[in-house]
């Protein structure tokens, strides 16, 4: 039983339509990989995943967990420079779906959080000011956020647009670390040879339609577009 | 010493002292999350519908507070939702809205009672005026809204600080958008009472602009301007029994001064 199952999706705006008709699945510990080019509509597919007010036709069922379980790193971070939060802050806020009240956070949740954070190497920054950090830990503080979100399946858009070489490696790595303990990772990459290098499967969309398969489909595919 | 407690003596100060105490809490923590979502000049805006109100109220007769309330209520969510997604812009909308009600509030009041001591009461302020009924009022809200952000205050934070993101996890974000613009609503018209529609936005805006001078984690923001906006209250009101000057000019005066000094000591803070 797959994990998410898309059937037919299509996404507008207004009365303009992004894309048209994208079908495809993800498995329980897949890596999956969207590409395409900026426009083509890679994080708008990923909001109407996440249910955000995207208007769109077709199906975008679950299995094994719900929608507010999902793990997301929003593209490239709007957040205000001056925003007083800390590290330990931004990243407990991963759990402010669960319950209804929320004074405090259990300890049980505490230690969740602090769980990942030494998972992602950032336990030593968790006090410091989140606005103070440089773009690569902002990045692992947002991942470490939406790995306390998650259940089964992180979104994670762009993720390393923006960092310098070794941030990218070393977010790259820690995605493949999680990956390896059984979380599925649905990713929006502009580096598309990398992209088929990291992931299993491989969804691209363009102005003429979507392709869905593993990467080595993909590199055939291509191929066969030259 | 002897002149505090000579103002303890008297129960309409004791009153005031409460009132005050617990708007100048709610505001802080209203204060906070309007500056960090950029809306600081909405409690300016409201501020100014809620004397509309309250002077249209005077004319027809109706208690001005309880009128008021659900028209800056309604004025909160047209001005919040004007400034997302319309094609007003809603720093403009705010400036149109607040000046418009402004005007309208002082040609109906021109027109009728005449610019007396109760519409001025309620441009500057007159918190020793405040009647039993008024300061029940202000303390039930006062403590609501005290109550309401200790409740929720991990989702406030998250829908504060990103609001799509919270919305996914599954906190009601448009709720929590909604519960803000009613508690804003409250407090400017119950803050209009005590500290004058001209000068109930800046005690809105004053504490969590200074404590944002020293602080770096939210929890830190959320206290310190709670005790800067208690600390300036206070002092705001014994300067004002003591020289004879307006409680409201007095308390915004202490709040500059407050943030005059936490900005030196972040300054400082920094080197
Ligand atoms: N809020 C919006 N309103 C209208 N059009 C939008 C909005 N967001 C994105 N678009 C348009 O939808 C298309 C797809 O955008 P997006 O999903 O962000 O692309 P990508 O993430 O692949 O770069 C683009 O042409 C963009 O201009
Ligand atoms: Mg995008």
């Amino acid at each position: 039983m797959s994990l998410i199952t898309v059937k037919n999706l299509s996404a507008y705006y207004e009365s303009r339509k992004v894309f048209e008709d994208v079908s495809f699945t993800v498995d329980e510990g897949d890596y999956l990989c969207i590409i395409g080019e900026n426009g083509s509509g890679k994080t708008t597919l990923m909001k109407a995943l996440l249910g955000i007010d995207i208007k769109h036709t077709g199906t975008v069922l679950y299995s094994g967990f719900c929608k507010k379980e999902i793990g997301w790193l929003p593209q490239k971070n709007q957040h205000q420079k001056d925003f007083p939060a800390s590290v330990k802050e931004v990243i407990m806020s991963g759990f402010a779906g669960k319950g209804i009240l929320g004074a405090f956070y259990s300890k049980k949740i505490k230690e969740q959080a602090k769980q990942n954070m030494r998972l992602l190497g950032i336990e030593g920054i968790a006090e410091k000011s989140f606005s103070e950090l440089s773009g690569g830990q902002q990045q692992k503080v947002l991942l470490c956020r939406a790995l306390c979100a998650a259940k089964k399946v992180l979104l994670l858009d762009e993720p390393v647009t923006s960092l310098d070489e070794a941030a990218s490696e070393e977010m790259y790595s820690l995605i493949k670390k999680l990956n390896r303990d059984g979380m599925a990772i649905i990713m929006i990459s502009h580096d598309i040879s990398r992209a088929v290098a990291e992931a299993e499967h491989i969804l691209s969309l363009s102005n003429n339609g979507f392709f869905f398969g593993t990467d080595a489909e993909y590199v055939e595919h291509v191929k066969g577009d030259i | 010493m002897e002149f505090i407690t000579q103002i303890f003596s008297y129960p309409f100060a004791v009153r005031a002292i409460i009132a005050g105490l617990l708007l100048s809490v709610s505001a802080a923590l209203i204060g906070v999350n309007l500056v960090l979502k950029r809306f600081s000049m909405l409690g300016d805006g409201l501020s100014h519908v809620s004397f509309g109100a309250a002077a249209v109220g005077l004319a027809c007769g109706v208690a001005p507070l309880q009128f008021s309330i659900p028209i800056v209520i309604i004025a909160a969510f047209l001005l919040l939702r004007l400034g997302r997604n319309s094609k007003i812009n809603g720093d403009a909308a705010t400036a149109i809205v607040s000046s418009s009600a402004l005007a309208v509030g002082i040609t109906v009041a021109t027109l009728t009672t005449g610019m007396n001591t109760d519409i001025s009461n309620y441009m500057f302020g007159s918190i020793l005026a405040l009647g039993k009924g008024e300061v029940v009022v202000a303390a039930v809200c006062g403590g609501m809204i005290i109550a309401i952000y200790v409740l929720f205050y991990q989702k406030i934070f998250a829908v504060t600080f990103d609001e799509d993101f919270a919305a996914v996890t599954g906190v009601k974000a448009k709720w929590y958008n909604s519960i803000n613009a009613v508690l804003t609503a409250v407090t400017v018209v119950i803050g209009m009472r005590i500290m004058g529609a001209l000068l109930i936005s800046s005690i809105i805006t004053f504490p969590a602009l200074s404590s944002m001078r020293i602080c770096k984690h939210y929890k830190c923001t959320v206290i310190v301007a709670a005790v800067v906006s208690v600390v300036s209250f206070l002092t705001g009101l014994l300067l004002s029994f003591a020289f004879d000057i307006p409680a409201g000019a007095a308390v915004v005066l202490t709040n500059l001064a407050a943030f005059l000094i936490l900005s030196l000591v972040g300054k400082v803070k920094q080197i």
